[in-house]
């Protein structure tokens, strides 16, 4: 099919300064238990494609579901239309950045094909585990889902240009709520925001722990419930893997991407407190922070070959011991800017025109075991697993809550507690970055919905990290 | 294509065996969406997508799949066959469903409003031409929207759209800008200038030097704008049948009775007056009004088909997920004229951003003020704020610190374009709060 895609591409491809076509078929299956009870599976395909065409320096994209001859001839002329009309009005001259012409390959690794297991299959598996979580009169709700999605990508340039790439996604989640006496507490296995997402199949499930995890997670509801407030002051944070990738995503990655500080998403998405002139010496946190645009693991929920408008994808330092060096920025950003960047000019969907985005954001280890971490610690909190999210438009000042934390006193874990929140600046936080954990508490995590962009587009994005340890933060709980 | 859901329509029910019911929901749309950035454009796109979705209940057991289509009848029609076909050989895998319920009597609705959207390259010359000299950054979408539902039973619902949104801001410098939205179903070039005029006026006062506050407890209006973030959080789990039953909505404590909102604050699902097709995804027909808050109380939830089964309660209509799509607050006395004399001294919070819940339990939020706001002192605007985070409980904003609500209502186009162009709107006045709590 895609051979006869491209070849009726480049047949109706107009006679213009670029023109590419990007097809994309995503096929998704999802499945959930609640409450013991097996919901309708949800199974959804969808297939269509975007042709962009550059013209005497002006941009157009047209998307189309219909594949045919006629439908593609119909929206490249879509394409060249709005090209025609930004010609000398868009932001940049198109005509004078250097597009790629990609050719290759990449498919995500599939040690176990969902498909081995029949639906039936795959149900009973939830639903013997989601049975484990009514293990007392005060677990309200419990489930649990499977999400299962095979994506096939293919991107032609009317010059030769052929990439294909096939992407397995497996997202497992399991959740259990207590409540009692006017107070509500949720566990999960992995995040409210399916933060335990990978590429692969079913060998997901071995390292994600689905087994034990029901019974795992109606315990944790049950012990929050039980446990007092989470404490108020300036102390120090030892922030699990499970809620450092929410603390990546807001207050690094988001204020990296150069369309944000160009601009492009001051309307809705915000700007950034970072600008050009940073890039090279700014130090935006201690000696010990290390980050990397990682698209070559495997596993990780946003690796891929080539970005959407055919930029191979390489790993890049980001940050280095503390120094900033690089913006998320794709081919487009890099031209607009004058500063090299990375592959990662992404796109959601066929119906939406690719924008500068994250895809792996990555922490590297440090040298401290987890023990030396909570050992270093007189006074302060551990927490896991992200429940809120909240950060200004610049990605400067934020406020972000978990689910489950727990007090480290002297050097010891202490008393668990409930609705932990802590609060900072981006600027100045990770510049306390007091301890970075090593391999050994190093977890690959990622979410399926970082939203952006206009029209808007929600997005697969991966976040490794260790355990990490912040000094002097805002710590505070919940209402009395 | 109207015509065209209906042949697919009647397609898919010539094809409904005995035993079976199949349900059908179309969704297409031709979009174009442009954006800007200092005043030049950005990236132009448009989009032509029709999705369809089956749904096949047999034995009491049922199984959902969507799909793109092509718009190429014959195609379609092999696709949606195959479809079918593919559903047939798996819902023998499904369980029984308990919780199934579907509209056992048709009731057809139509509505068509039809509207003259603008051509691309117009909004293009009238966007440019408006910012000349200014940055202006922003995004229009626009086209006909079409939604329909049908099922085997012979019920058909229809609903055509044709509108456009436009939400730009004119920036001052870095965070300092003016937030402005036009839609509508026709572009009229008087009153989209008459809006620019507006955002120049309140851009002239960003150039005065901004002020930056400390923690701690301000009177604070929140313009309607402001409102919609703060009635969206309740928005978010809070008025549903299953999120209510579950203890997870946030507004637990009124269900309670532990907590109560201001006896001036009714909410409602406003169906009638909003742009939200009038039937959901498993064909039921929707009531002009639900009173979700009824002065103050809590009044009756959002019940989907599927909780209302599970709970013995009559479905209202609601969507899979309960959430409102035409939300209206109630409106109240203050004149908006007199709303800067009645805040005296204190916030003006033009918009908030970045709203979630910093004890859901609680109904308390944290989020940061954006846009035009401003510090106001002997009712007059002083000077720009520096964004400053607030965290609040929605218990005391919309119930003992609500000082007024404004007599005058937004009706507010939510605007969002995850995946397709949504119709959900909200109606709200402003609000006047005694005390509002900054934190950071």
């Amino acid at each position: 099919m895609l051979e006869s895609l491209g070849r009726d591409f480049r047949a109706i491809a107009p006679a213009v300064d670029f023109c590419a076509l990007r097809f994309m078929e995503e096929s998704s299956e999802l499945l959930t238990v609640r409450q013991d009870v097996a919901e309708p599976p949800r199974l959804s395909t969808d297939r269509g494609a975007m042709v962009t065409v550059i013209d005497k320096g002006g941009l157009g994209y047209a998307a189309t579901s219909d594949l045919s001859p006629t439908g593609l001839r119909e929206a490249a002329g879509r394409a060249r239309r709005l090209a025609g009309l930004t010609a000398g009005r868009s932001v940049v001259d198109f005509g004078a950045i250097s597009m790629p012409r990609p050719t290759g390959r990449y498919e995500s690794p599939l040690a176990n094909d969902p498909s081995r297991l029949t639906r039936r299959e795959k149900v009973e598996l939830l639903a013997g585990e989601a049975r484990n979580c009514k293990i007392d009169g005060r677990i309200v709700d419990w489930e649990a889902s499977l999400w299962t999605t095979r994506t096939r990508q293919a991107y032609f340039t009317a010059d030769g240009g052929e990439v294909e790439q096939v992407f397995h996604y497996l997202v497992p989640n399991m959740s259990a709520t207590a409540h009692a006496d006017g107070n509500t507490q949720t566990r999960t296995h992995a995040g409210r925001g399916n933060g335990y997402c990978r590429q692969g199949g079913l060998e997901i499930l071995e390292s994600f722990g689905l087994e034990g995890s029901g019974r795992s997670v109606a315990e944790g509801a049950l012990e929050l419930l039980a446990a007092p407030n989470c404490p108020s002051g300036k102390m120090d944070v030892l922030l699990m893997p499970d809620q450092m990738m929410l603390q990546i995503h807001e207050s690094i990655g988001h204020p990296l991407e150069l369309d944000r500080i160009l601009g492009d998403e001051r309307n809705f998405a915000g700007t950034s407190f970072v600008t050009l002139d940073m890039f090279g010496s700014y130090r935006y946190g201690s000696e010990l922070l290390d980050v990397t645009f990682d698209p070559t693991r495997p596993e990780e929920f946003a690796s891929y070959g080539w970005d959407d408008d055919g930029l191979a994808a390489q790993r890049h330092h980001l940050i280095r011991k503390g120094i900033l060096e690089r913006p998320l920025g794709g081919a487009v950003s890099q031209a607009r800017a004058g500063i090299a960047g990375v592959a990662n000019t992404r796109s959601c969907a066929w119906n939406r025109a690719p924008i500068d985005r994250m895809a792996n954001l990555n922490i590297e280890p440090g040298a401290s075991t987890l023990d030396e971490l909570i050992a270093g610690i007189d006074l302060g909190v551990m927490m896991r697993t992200n429940v809120s999210w909240s950060i200004d438009d610049s990605r400067n000042k934020f406020q972000f809550g978990c689910e489950w934390g727990r007090v480290i006193r002297g050097g010891k874990l202490a008393e668990v507690v409930r609705n932990p929140n802590y609060r900072g600046i981006s600027a100045t936080f990770w510049r306390s970055l007091a301890g970075v954990g090593d391999a050994s508490t190093f977890e690959v995590m990622g979410t399926p919905f970082c939203g952006k962009g206009e029209p808007n587009q929600v997005i697969r994005v991966g976040h490794a990290s260790p355990a990490c340890r912040f000094s002097g933060v805002e710590v505070f709980g919940g209402a009395k | 294509m109207k015509a065209y859901f209906h042949e697919l329509a009647d397609f898919v029910q010539s094809l409904a065996a005995e035993g079976e019911v199949i349900a059908s929901g179309f969704a297409a749309e031709s979009s174009d969406f442009i954006r800007f950035n200092r005043s030049a454009v950005r990236q132009a796109t448009s989009v032509r997508q029709l999705k369809w979705t089956l749904t096949l209940i047999r034995d009491g057991r049922r199984v959902d799949a969507a799909t793109t289509l092509s718009g190429q009848g014959a195609a379609d029609r092999g696709q949606l066959k195959a479809m079918l076909a593919d559903l047939r050989g798996g819902i023998g895998e499904a369980p029984v469903d308990p919780y199934l319920l579907y509209p056992a009597t048709p009731a057809d609705t139509e509505r068509e409003s039809p509207g003259e959207i603008p051509d691309a390259s117009e909004v293009i010359d009238a966007v440019l031409e408006a910012g000349r000299g200014l940055d202006l950054v922003g995004h229009y979408a626009g086209g006909p929207i079409h939604e329909g539902f049908a099922n085997s039973l012979g019920q058909r619902n229809w609903q055509r759209v044709d509108n456009f949104n436009f939400e730009w801001c004119l920036y001052h410098d870095r965070d300092k800008a003016v937030k402005t939205s036009y839609s509508g179903p026709r572009w009229e070039a008087d009153a989209f200038a008459a809006k620019m005029r507006f955002a120049r006026e309140q851009l002239a006062l960003l150039g005065r030097p901004a002020r930056t506050l400390d923690p701690g407890h301000y009177r604070a209006y929140l313009a309607p704008a402001a409102m919609e973030d703060v009635l969206g959080m309740l928005c978010w789990g809070g008025f549903g049948l299953k999120s209510q039953r579950t203890k997870h909505s946030p507004l637990m404590r009124l269900a309670d009775g532990k907590e109560r909102f201001d006896p001036r604050v009714t909410i409602a699902e406003n169906t009638a007056e909003g742009l939200a097709a009038g039937f959901q995804r498993e064909g039921f027909v929707r009531p002009g009004r639900v009173e979700l808050v009824r002065a103050g109380l809590l009044g009756d939830a959002l019940a989907s088909p599927r909780s209302a089964k599970e709970y013995g309660v009559e479905t209202n209509g609601a969507n899979g997920e309960e959430a409102p799509e035409a939300l209206d607050l109630a409106a109240g006395e203050l004149a908006r004229a007199d709303v800067l004399k009645a805040l005296d001294r204190g916030i003006y919070v033009g918009n908030l951003w970045y709203l979630n819940f910093s004890d859901r339990s609680a109904c308390r939020l944290t989020g940061m003020t954006r846009f035009a706001s401003f510090w106001v002192e002997g009712g007059e605007i002083r000077a720009p704020l520096d964004v400053m985070r607030f965290d609040d409980s929605a218990f005391r904003m919309l119930g003992s610190e609500l000082e007024a609500l404004t007599k005058e209502r937004d009706l507010i186009l939510q605007g969002g374009t995850y995946g397709a162009r949504n119709t959900a709107s909200m109606r709200t006045p402003g609000t006047l709060l005694r005390d509002f709590t900054l934190v950071l």
